[in-house]
């Protein structure tokens, strides 16, 4: 993948806007990797937890919106508990899933869910998942 | 103590056997909870983003409800309840700001929420005040010989702050199933995430949790999963369905709640435990050890 880097993107509002709907420091991270190591969604992301947090620093705004990673992950929060600098990864990628989803621009779309795919789950599941993925 | 209780949006329905089960325990333990009159859903998740107060009005709200029962502990029974409504809780304690504006909201309420009602689970209510040396005395029929696996998940136990146990090694459920006289098979898997409400778009990466996870607990040993959440109980029992066509050669395995265990054990009916709501039934293992 080629990536370009620039001081534009760096200083892009979207950098401090993911600092603050998530309330966290992204430079704080120092890329050891716990995060994604302890990860269980790994296997369905194309860019690593902890890729996410180096992406965001350095204002990689198009490759975060369009990946398909922070739609994967759970908010299972095991990164948080792992991560030796305390930061909240999983607010991170919440606060990219809101940014998306403040332009009402959902993850899942209600109405096409087949009848056998709202009928056959208990409301815990529907409300939790439309609560994450709908605006 | 004067508990009121909390169901929220499944124990009413899907998990039915939930709290049946946790009812008739409780009864038996002599201790009496008051479901809240008018409780509303708690939201299921708690809101990560720092600017979002709007999704804390469901949680305060129901402890607004608990004040007005003229009780300052809630307990909840599922997991997800508890981390919402007790880290919303935690968070409005620790703002006073957050918290005004969210009284402010909900003006023609009687009373205003001062951060003064207790969120507990019914776990730590058996640990910590009925205790499970006075359980261990009530309990009538040992589940001698069963071999059961803790499944933890992840709300009960992160973040840390909210966690009544280790977030990496929580026991709690595992001393209660020996309290009642299992066996208790710890498993490397018993924090990891099921995939939660990925369940309803992404069916196929629960179904790779649910092999992953019931696989590593049969592979102990364990002849069945207990859980403390409606919705890993979704994931682990009925997505076996998907796990199965998924992996030909995954072995069924029965999963039920921690509350079924405790309601046999203290001598519940068999009603009350509803094995009719389960995909994997458990009754062939319940009726093999004697216990039904
Ligand atoms: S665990 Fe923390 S410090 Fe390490 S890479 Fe992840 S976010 Fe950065
Ligand atoms: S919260 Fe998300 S990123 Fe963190 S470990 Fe869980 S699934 Fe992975």
């Amino acid at each position: 993948m080629r990536t370009n880097l620039s001081r534009r993107k760096l200083r892009d509002p979207f950098v401090t806007k993911v600092e603050e709907l998530s309330g966290q420091n992204l430079l704080v991270c120092y890329q050891c990797g716990k995060c994604s190591a302890g990860c269980p969604a790994v296997d369905e992301m194309d860019i690593l937890p902890n890729q996410i947090i180096r992406f965001a620093q350095l204002g990689l705004k198009e490759e975060l919106l369009a990946s398909k990673a922070i739609w994967v992950c759970a908010s299972c929060m095991t990164c948080n508990v792992r991560c030796p600098k305390g930061i909240n990864i999983a607010e991170v990628i919440e606060a990219i899933r809101q940014i998306l989803l403040r332009q009402r621009k959902d993850h899942v779309k209600v109405e096409e869910l087949k009848p056998s795919e709202r009928g056959d789950v208990p409301p815990i599941a529907l409300i939790s998942n439309f609560r994450k993925f709908t605006s | 103590m004067k508990l009121s209780y909390f169901p929220g949006c499944t124990l009413k329905n899907h998990a039915k056997n939930f709290e049946d089960s946790a009812l008739c325990a409780l009864k038996t333990l002599d201790v009496t909870v008051q479901e809240l009159e008018r409780w509303n859903c708690c939201g299921t998740v708690f809101s990560l983003t720092t600017d979002d107060l709007i999704h804390h009005i469901a949680p305060v709200r129901n402890l607004i409800r608990t004040k007005q029962q003229g009780s300052d502990k809630l307990m909840t029974l599922c997991a997800m309840c508890f981390n919402t409504l007790k880290r919303s809780n935690e968070r409005v304690k620790a703002n006073q700001e957050d918290l005004d504006i969210i009284n402010d909201f909900m003006y023609r309420e009687e009373i205003k929420y001062e951060g003064d009602v207790e969120v507990l689970h019914l776990l730590e209510i058996l640990k910590n005040d009925i205790k499970f040396e006075t359980l261990a005395q009530k309990v009538s029929k040992p589940l001698k010989d069963l071999k059961v696996a803790s499944y933890y998940g992840c709300y009960l136990v992160r973040p840390e702050e909210i966690a009544f146990d280790d977030a990496e090694n929580p026991v709690i459920m595992d001393e209660l199933m020996e309290v009642l006289g299992a066996t208790a098979i710890d498993f490397p898997f018993k924090v990891e995430c099921c995939g939660a409400y990925q369940t309803v778009d992404k069916p196929g990466v629960v179904a790779d949790r649910t092999n992953q996870i019931l696989t590593s607990a049969k592979k102990q040993g364990a002849e069945l999963v207990v859980v403390s959440c409606p919705l890993c109980a979704f994931n682990l029992d009925h997505r076996q369905k998907e796990t199965v066509a998924k992996f030909p050669e995954f072995k069924s395995m029965p999963v039920m709640y921690f509350t079924q265990l405790l309601a046999i054990a203290l001598g519940c009916p068999e009603e009350s435990l509803r094995l009719d709501l389960h995909y994997i039934d458990p009754k062939p293992i319940l009726q093999e050890k004697g216990f039904i």
